[in-house]
């Protein structure tokens, strides 16, 4: 059960999108901080890291607890490096690689994200 | 490119790779690792919090890519069968051959099961690897099942056994340690620590049984009881057998590498065996004709073998090893060095010996008095590390060896000295050998500031973790002698102390996080500078989370307490736990019309559990249509303030304490604070609300309220103090008001008033000074400060369900109305709890 959760998620990097998704306005995104997207059977957490001008998207799911909570994490760097706090026992994951920094429960999946008109799409291989 | 075959995948085997790929020239060869469990390796050390967790992953030593990141070919579930010498080739279990031109033997060993009749019974068990735990659980979970009261026995009192006792004691059946000789730990300990540490675990209820030997295991196909011989017999539906350790050492014998006459692969100096192409390390090897069953002395040979193989032929391993030992047994301290204890003829002991407290303390020293020569510590062993390494070092002693143990009398201070005066060589992290000069310098040349940094640089501290303290002194010390006081800074991205963010938003009149991080901070900011930072605000403009909620710890952002399964509880206040038959209906009705799971708490008033993130909003409508308002179970802010029902019912009553709780819970309801704070009124001192244990208390007394501050129930309990005696009611609200305020302007972030009042120098007497005397001339800014955020109390709840800014967020989904089918309940007598987690 675990499992085929965990593996509904795998990182798609740029050059292996075919989809960009249409997800929602960028204002439904809270400044510094993220909310979360449905896209098929997925969980997408999508973060607006407005300091640093950057969007990031990753599965919703904690790979620690499995259940369906970064998005409502909390977003910061560490040496620079994005990251994203699980609000229940705060394990922290780089946005940008979807490593555990704090400890070595596996990575998590990353989406690349853009933003225009004012629209947030995620991409996704399939 | 020449092949290098590392037979056995767990810590030692481990290292040797680790320290191999480290190495540059390690690129001329290539790695092959077979490891027969089926998954790499992990850390044994630490596999009892597995019971905790049954978290495999969490013990792993590195994740299973970064064999293949760093050019290892690891092949998990395969055992070796066969070493051929001549061609240089082994050949493995699913008949698979390899060739090599070195071959490294780190294949460990095995549990020792004694030959005793009936071993074989199910329900009998050893404690080696993951799956001997896995089986351990499920046949554990067999036998509460038919039997609650189930009874585990631990055959073997060592170190190893102690720690089984403890695991089947946590698996929630009766621990039995039945040990052959006549105490615990027969090889570290004389008789009387091992008396000592045998009183503690039984007042712990683990049932101890030495000087046993058992001649049969009792049952018909699985295991019911012991038998000792001459009707003596223990009942018990498990065993656990851990009675020493055998070495892997067939594949030597089949090839005819020396061995060891009651086996172990012989091996020398470089850690070769017989045969120059092939090395032993770890618990197969046997050097000094001994087996080592510790990790340290592993991963020295591991390091030698590297060196070796690479053709550095200077690193070679001590004639000596030391085999001293720290460890926590199921919570008590116990450690030996050197020579734990030896007849008169050798040396001298003192021994200090405590049995009320639990605690031995013994050293021995050399007939000149002049040297260490071991010792034994049950109990406390926080001066280890020092002893440890003065022993290690041969440092001179002090003329009054007994200080050592039993602490300095007047003045002077410690007897050890620093940490600093040890010689730079001295090993201070012993699992990955890293001596005090190395911790120094990574501090003075390489810029290390922290013990973190330092961690990372040098890998000290990332072991067993026991010479933490030690580094964090040495770091401190080397910091001073640059000129840099350690600051207590709040993390990478402020390099300000929270009293000093407090001062600078304050003084500069800063209004949100981004301002104060683009002018005093630097970087993005991080999930703890963060909700620190918000606090602060609070507690300055006294602004609600709603403002800026994104910086806010998860459950202020929501203003609700996350649960296991990511739904919310929802607390509305009962000040003094006071509540209305008509309020108690109305809360009554509305969990029922959300299905939530309701329960009395702890703080005297009632939680509902188990609300989805998009129903909050409406719950708390209806609760705030109801007269109620938030509670701030979620805020590191005011709570409850408990009460006893006091002199309006109560016989023994001198006061009415329910009337001044409620009176101080609105008073303080909403202020941010460092952490939570509580408060209790107790109507005498019978304190039937508990006042003592909390952050803030009043008792009534003859002639007035006793008032007492930074009492704590929770992790570290500590009774409150007393500030003042029979004060009236105005006078003491006054004296609570100024150390609250005191309080929230120098605490450190998530300390609570307790530790703050410990740390505070000249404790309770300065701050009586502060508050009463007025010492800092402060009070009266304290009492305007205080007075002006009880004055500008709203409740964000409110704030919340009438902005529909604010209302927006309470959604799962963004681009969806669909709710999170993730969350599944199941049911609980007639309410209903979150599904277990997997
Ligand atoms: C609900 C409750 C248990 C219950 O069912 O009775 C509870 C539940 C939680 N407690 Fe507690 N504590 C509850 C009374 C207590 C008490 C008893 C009391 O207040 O008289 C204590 C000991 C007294 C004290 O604090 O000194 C207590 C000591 C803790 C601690 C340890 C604090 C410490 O200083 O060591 C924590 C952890 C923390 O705050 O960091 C904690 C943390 C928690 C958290 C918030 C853990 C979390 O983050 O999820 C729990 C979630 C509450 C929720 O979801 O609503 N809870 N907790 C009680 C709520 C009281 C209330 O009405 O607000
Ligand atoms: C519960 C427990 C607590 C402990 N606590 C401590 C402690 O506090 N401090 C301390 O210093 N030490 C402690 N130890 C001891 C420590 O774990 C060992 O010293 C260490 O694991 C030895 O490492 P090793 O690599 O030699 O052997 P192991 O870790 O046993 O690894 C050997 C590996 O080789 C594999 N293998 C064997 N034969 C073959 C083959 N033919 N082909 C392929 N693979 C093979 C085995 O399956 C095994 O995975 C503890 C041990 C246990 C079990
Ligand atoms: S004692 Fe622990 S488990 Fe119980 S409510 Fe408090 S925090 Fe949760
Ligand atoms: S569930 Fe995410 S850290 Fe535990």
């Amino acid at each position: 059960m675990t499992e085929l959760k965990l593996n509904t998620y795998e990182t798609v990097a740029l050059n292996q999108v075919k989809i960009w998704f249409k997800a929602a306005p960028a204002s439904k995104f809270p400044k510094d901080g993220g909310a979360c997207i449905k896209y098929k059977d997925k969980q997408i957490a999508v973060f607006n890291f407005s300091r640093e001008g950057t969007w990031y998207a990753c599965q919703n799911l904690c790979p620690h607890k499995m259940e369906m909570v970064l998005s409502r994490g909390m977003i910061g760097e560490e040496r620079l490096e994005a990251k994203v706090a699980c609000p229940l026992h705060k394990n922290t994951f780089s946005l940008k690689t979807g490593n555990h920094l704090n400890g070595d429960l596996g990575a998590i999946a990353t989406y690349p994200v853009k933003v225009e008109n004012d629209f947030v799409y995620v991409g996704f291989s399939e | 490119m020449k092949t290098i075959i590392v037979v056995g995948n767990g810590m030692v085997g481990y290292k040797f790779c680790e320290k191999f790929v480290a190495r540059e020239e390690s690129d001329r060869f290539k790695l092959v690792v077979f490891g027969e469990e089926p998954r790499a390796a992990y850390d044994r050390v630490h596999l009892s919090e597995f019971f905790e967790n049954q978290d495999a992953q969490a013990l792993e030593l590195a994740p299973i890519d970064w064999y293949a990141d760093n050019g290892i070919e690891l092949i998990v579930n395969e055992r070796v069968t066969d070493i051929h010498r001549k061609t240089k080739s082994i050949t493995t279990a699913s008949d698979a051959e390899y060739q090599y031109d070195y071959l490294v033997l780190a294949t460990g060993s095995v549990p020792f099961v004694p030959p005793i009749q009936g071993v074989e019974k199910e329900g009998v068990f050893v404690y080696r690897t993951i799956e001997d735990l896995e089986g351990m659980l499920a046949y554990a979970e067999k036998v509460k099942e038919v039997k609650p009261n189930g009874k585990a026995a631990i055959l073997g009192g060592g170190l190893l056994g102690l720690e089984a006792g403890k695991a089947v004691m946590d698996m929630g059946l009766e621990p039995h340690v039945v040990e052959y000789a006549p105490k615990l730990m027969p090889r570290q300990l004389d008789a009387r620590s091992s008396n000592v540490l045998q009183l503690t675990l039984e007042n712990m209820g683990i049932h101890i049984h030495s000087g046993k030997a058992t001649n049969r295991i009792l049952g018909n196909g699985s295991i019911t009881g012991m038998d000792f011989g001459e009707d003596d017999t223990l009942e018990v539906d498990m065993l656990v057998v851990s009675a020493g350790i055998r070495p892997r050492d067939e594949l030597g014998k089949t090839c005819d590498l020396e061995m060891g006459v009651r086996g172990g692969i012989v091996v020398n100096d470089q850690m070769q065996t017989s045969d120059p192409h092939i090395y032993a390390i770890g618990e197969v090897a046997l050097y000094n004709q001994m087996i080592y069953g510790l990790v340290a002395p592993g991963y020295e040979m591991a390091e030698v073998a590297v060196n070796q193989i690479l053709q550095n032929g200077t690193v070679r391993m001590q004639k000596e090893i030391d085999m001293s030992t720290k460890l926590k047994l199921i919570g008590v301290d116990v450690a030996s060095f050197g020579i734990p204890y030896m007849p008169a003829e050798k040396g001298l002991s003192i021994i200090y010996e405590n049995k009320t407290k639990g605690i031995y303390k013994r050293i021995n020293v050399s007939h000149d008095g002049k040297t260490l020569l071991g010792g034994i510590m049950v109990g406390d062993a926080e001066d280890y590390s020092i002893l440890h390494q003065m022993y290690l070092n041969n440092m001179p002693l002090p003329d009054n060896a007994e200080e050592l143990i039993v602490g300095a009398r007047g003045e002077g201070g410690s007897p050890f000295g620093s940490a600093m005066d040890l010689p730079d060589t001295a090993i201070i992290c012993s699992c990955e050998a890293v001596t005090k000069g190395a911790v120094c310098c990574s501090v003075l040349e390489d810029g290390h500031e922290t013990v973190k940094a330092v961690a990372r640089a040098t890998k000290a501290t990332t072991g067993c973790g026991g010479c933490k303290p030690m580094v964090a002194d040495l770091v401190k010390e080397s910091l001073k002698t640059l000129g840099k006081t350690v600051k207590e800074r709040i993390c990478e991205h402020f390099d300000y102390s929270r009293q000093e963010l407090f001062d600078i938003v304050k003084l500069r009149g800063i209004q949100d996080y981004d301002e104060l991080i683009d002018t005093v901070g630097n970087g993005h900011g991080c999930e703890v500078c963060k909700p620190a930072v918000a606090a602060i605000f609070a507690s300055i403009y006294n602004e609600t989370a709603n403002k800026q909620n994104t910086i806010q710890d998860t459950n202020d952002r929501y203003l609700a307490n996350i649960q296991r399964n990511g739904t919310y509880s929802v607390v509305p206040r009962v000040a003094g736990g006071e509540i209305t038959p008509k309020q108690l209906m109305a809360m009554g009705r509305i969990a029922q019309k959300y299905d939530l799971y309701t329960k009395i708490t702890g703080g005297q008033r009632i939680d509902m559990f188990g609300a989805k993130l998009h129903e909050l909003p409406l719950i708390w409508e209806e609760l705030i249509k109801e007269g109620f308002e938030t509670g701030q179970a979620y805020g590191k802010s005011l709570r409850t303030v408990k009460s006893c029902v006091g002199s309006t019912w109560c016989r023994y009553g001198m006061d009415e304490s329910v009337s001044f709780a409620v009176e101080i819970e609105h008073r303080y309801k909403g202020i941010r604070s460092p952490h939570k704070l509580k408060g209790g009124v107790s109507g005498c001192i019978r304190e039937c609300a508990e006042a003592r244990c909390k952050d803030f208390g009043f008792i009534a007394v003859e002639g007035g309220w006793n008032v007492y501050v930074a009492g704590n129930g929770g992790a570290n309990p500590r009774h409150a103090e007393l500030l003042a005696e029979k004060v009236d009611k105005k006078t003491a609200l006054t004296y609570v008001d100024r150390f609250i305020m005191y309080y929230i302007k120098t605490a450190q972030p998530l300390q609570r008033t307790a530790p703050w009042l410990e740390k505070l120098e000249g404790g309770i007497t300065y701050l009586q000074n502060v508050v009463i005397n007025d010492s800092l001339g402060i009070a009266a800014e304290l009492d305007l400060e205080m007075q002006a955020l009880v004055d500008s109390y709203t409740c964000e709840w409110k704030e919340a369900v009438e902005t529909p800014e604010i209302r927006e967020r309470y959604t799962h989904f963004v681009n969806s109305d669909e709710t999170d089918d993730n969350i599944e309940f199941v049911s609980l007598r007639e309410q209903k709890m979150p599904k277990e987690w997997a």
